[in-house]
Formats: structure tokens, C-alpha cells, sequence
């Protein structure tokens, strides 16, 4: 017991000091749990994040796009790989994971679940998605635990090109025919609600924020980064000559920020709760592709064991 | 927690980023065997010419200091100031030592 509470304090010591936990490093088990979770739900949601867009890799408009959008798509798979591997670290497996995401025990970022519905969405997608998770994600790389900081300094160098690829194709869209230019606004229009809501509940209401900010794990509250990654979208989107839409949306002399209108919190409990419109479909795909690919994994092994007998027997000839 | 069979063993990936400089450890990925574990390691750890050359260690084959014995491990360093040449005071006139 004396023994938990130096340990304990210790760990609280490294905290305060700003110092990083390691994986072998004593930890209390409720910050590892909350580790394994997050990191665990990152990992899929990078692994799941590769549907929507994988959807438009044989429709890319020129080959220059569909290279880049392959490039970004094997980034993704990278990125839910860096992740795992720090998770494990932590004492879960690989299997465990995989078999938390096929299952449903574990949930993933609910803006996968939006269909990609035009092309104009893979701008969208880049832009608004992927600009939200770098806004989460570049405060991680400073995160307590080592080899989450670690992977997430990865993700996030590899990270920028993604969202100004968006960016870029929404900026092509608008500067482009009329059609083009709806088509951008339109996907504009189904991509702003669900990015805000990709910051997770309101401060009051998040059940794991405060536990996590005191360990370091988050260091910004969920509204904080809402209203950064508003306050700096907007003047992107004056760019592209795109309306936000959000009828309440103004700019506050007083506060220096955008204020904007309330968030359908309903319908973001919806999609957590597995009824978005593309919930099942993502986790059929993600788990036939994993059934589909037993007999790769099986042949491996059999061919690894049946190389390493042939090596020490080889050996023990000689 | 047990790790069930099926899953191929862990590798931790060390890169060299350019020559004259040594591997470094830049994470870890499962293979069922090293030739698997270098041509994953190439995908997943230098996309973007991070590289000159991989090794691959399987995980179980690394053997750790262990970190609750830290202070024991390391704390006899603490008290050898005399091992870094600022522990030394020279005359001004010597300029370059």
C-alpha cells in the first residue's frame, strides 16, 4: 500500500513536471485504461477513415488526384498503424483491438459515417475533416505518455499535406463552372456541421475531459479547439467564396471570435450510437476485409514456421 | 493481458535517416517473419525517403533495464561532476582547452 502511494506520488511528480510516462514506467491503471481507450479509438478511426475516401480512388477526376488521393489513403492505414503499435505498449493486443472495432464494443470517430457522396467531398473531407483532426491532434504530440506523443508527432508532420490537398480541390471547385462551384458549396454544406462535431461534447457535458486534462493526456477542452478550428476556417472559407452555413454565424468585436449556432447534439448521439447513415456499412467492410484476409495471415505463419524449421535444421546439419 | 496465438509476432523498426548517422528506433509492427517485417517496415516507416537502411529486432529478443530500478542504475553518475572538463577552473590565459 505505501508502496502504490509512492508510486502513485511519483507518477504525479512526473506529471506536474511536465515529464514524459514510458510504457514500462508504473502508471495508475485508471490513466492506463484511458490510454488504451483513446488511443485504441484513434487507430480505428484512422483504419475506418480509409472507406470514405477510399470510395473515390478508382473515380478521381485525373491521375495526378488519384495518386495523391491513394498516397493520402495509405497514409491513413500508416497513421491507424503508428497507433496500434502505442497502444500495445500499454498491455492490450493487436487482436484485442481488432476484435473491439469488428464488434462494436469500441467506437471510432463518428465522421465516418457520412457517406462521400461527390467528388467535392474529397476536398471537404481534406479540408474541414482533416483540418479538425490536425486541430485535435497537434496538442497530442505533447501529451504525457511518450509513445503516444511520439506517434502523433508522425501523424501530424504527415498530416498537413492532407488537409491542404482538400483545400486545394475545393479551391479548384469554386474557381471552376457554376456546377463545380455548387457542387463545393454543397459539400460544404454536410461536412461543416459534422467537423464541429468531431471536437466532441461541450465542455459541460464531457464525461472524460477533465480527467484527462489534469493528466496531461488532453490539453485543450473540446470548445476550445471548436471555436479555434471555426475561428480560423471561416476566413477560408471567405476565400473560396463559400457560405458557411450557419444562419447564426457572426464575427464578436467583444470576444474576438466567431460566434456560431447550436450544435444538433441529438444527431451527433445518433451516430455515436450506431445509427448514422453509413454505421454498418463501414464495419461490414472493415470486418470482410479482415475475414478476407485470414488466409494471407495463416500462410504466412505456416510459411514463417516451415522457413525457421528448415533454417535450424540446416544448422544443426552443418 | 494474453496475446492469442494467431497474431504475428511483434518487431520494433530502427532507421538509419542518412548515412553517418546511426539507427534509431522509430516504433514497432507485426510480421510473421524479418523479410515481412522489413518490407512492412518500409511502408509504414519511410514513406517519405525517412530512410537509408531498417533493422528489425523482434520484440520478445530485447531485454530492458527495468525502470523502478533507475536511481540504483543511474544515480552513481550523479556524483562524478569530475567527468566533465567544466569541473575544472583554469588560469584566464588558457584559452583553448
Amino acid at each position: 500500500m505505501t508502496q502504490e502511494m509512492d508510486l502513485n506520488q511519483r507518477f504525479e511528480q512526473y506529471i506536474a513536471a511536465d515529464q514524459k510516462i514510458e510504457a514500462k514506467d508504473w502508471m495508475p491503471d485508471a490513466y492506463r485504461k484511458t490510454l488504451i481507450r483513446q488511443i485504441s479509438q484513434h487507430a480505428h478511426s484512422e483504419i475506418i477513415g480509409m472507406q470514405p475516401e477510399g470510395n473515390w480512388i478508382t473515380r478521381a477526376p485525373s491521375l495526378k488526384r488519384k495518386s495523391i488521393l491513394l498516397a493520402k489513403v495509405q497514409d491513413e492505414a500508416g497513421h491507424g498503424l503508428y497507433l496500434y503499435s502505442a497502444a500495445e505498449t500499454l498491455g492490450i493486443s493487436r487482436d484485442e483491438m481488432l476484435d473491439a472495432l469488428h464488434t462494436g464494443k469500441a467506437k471510432y470517430s463518428s465522421i465516418f459515417n457520412y457517406p462521400t457522396l461527390t467528388w467535392a467531398d474529397m476536398g471537404a473531407v481534406g479540408w474541414l475533416v482533416d483540418g479538425a483532426a490536425i486541430m485535435n491532434q497537434v496538442p497530442l504530440c505533447k501529451c504525457s505518455y511518450g509513445p503516444y506523443a511520439r506517434a502523433m508527432v508522425r501523424v501530424c508532420k504527415e498530416e498537413s499535406f492532407h488537409q491542404r490537398q482538400g483545400f486545394q480541390i475545393m479551391l479548384t471547385l469554386s474557381q471552376g463552372t457554376a456546377e463545380q462551384k455548387e457542387l463545393a458549396q454543397d459539400a460544404f454544406n454536410r461536412w461543416w456541421w459534422p467537423s464541429l462535431m468531431m471536437f466532441g461534447p461541450n465542455d459541460a457535458t464531457s464525461k472524460h475531459s477533465e480527467q484527462s486534462m489534469r493528466w496531461k493526456i488532453k490539453r485543450f477542452s473540446n470548445d476550445e479547439l471548436r471555436q479555434r478550428f471555426v475561428d480560423m476556417t471561416v476566413p477560408q472559407a471567405e476565400l473560396l467564396g463559400l457560405t458557411v452555413p450557419d444562419a447564426d454565424l457572426k464575427w464578436n468585436e467583444v470576444t474576438g471570435h466567431y460566434d456560431f449556432g447550436p450544435i444538433d447534439w441529438g444527431e451527433f448521439e445518433q451516430v455515436v450510437a450506431g445509427n448514422g447513415p453509413c454505421n454498418r456499412e463501414r464495419i461490414d467492410t472493415r470486418v470482410t476485409a479482415h475475414e478476407n484476409g485470414a488466409w494471407v495471415r495463416e500462410a504466412a505463419t505456416a510459411y514463417a514456421a516451415k522457413s525457421s524449421k528448415r533454417a535450424s535444421s540446416q544448422n544443426s546439419a552443418a | 493481458m494474453s496475446t492469442p496465438n494467431t497474431e504475428w509476432p511483434l518487431w520494433e523498426v530502427f532507421v538509419r535517416s542518412k548515412q553517418g548517422l546511426s539507427h534509431k528506433h522509430v516504433g514497432s509492427l507485426h510480421a510473421a517473419d524479418a523479410a515481412m517485417a522489413i518490407s512492412n517496415a518500409r511502408d509504414v516507416y519511410t514513406r517519405r525517403q525517412e530512410g537509408t537502411s531498417i533493422w528489425v529486432v523482434k520484440a520478445e529478443d530485447i531485454t530492458a533495464s527495468t525502470p523502478s530500478e533507475k536511481d540504483v542504475m543511474f544515480d552513481p553518475a550523479n556524483d562524478k561532476v569530475y567527468r566533465h572538463p567544466t569541473f575544472y577552473d583554469l588560469p584566464d590565459e588558457i584559452k583553448n582547452m
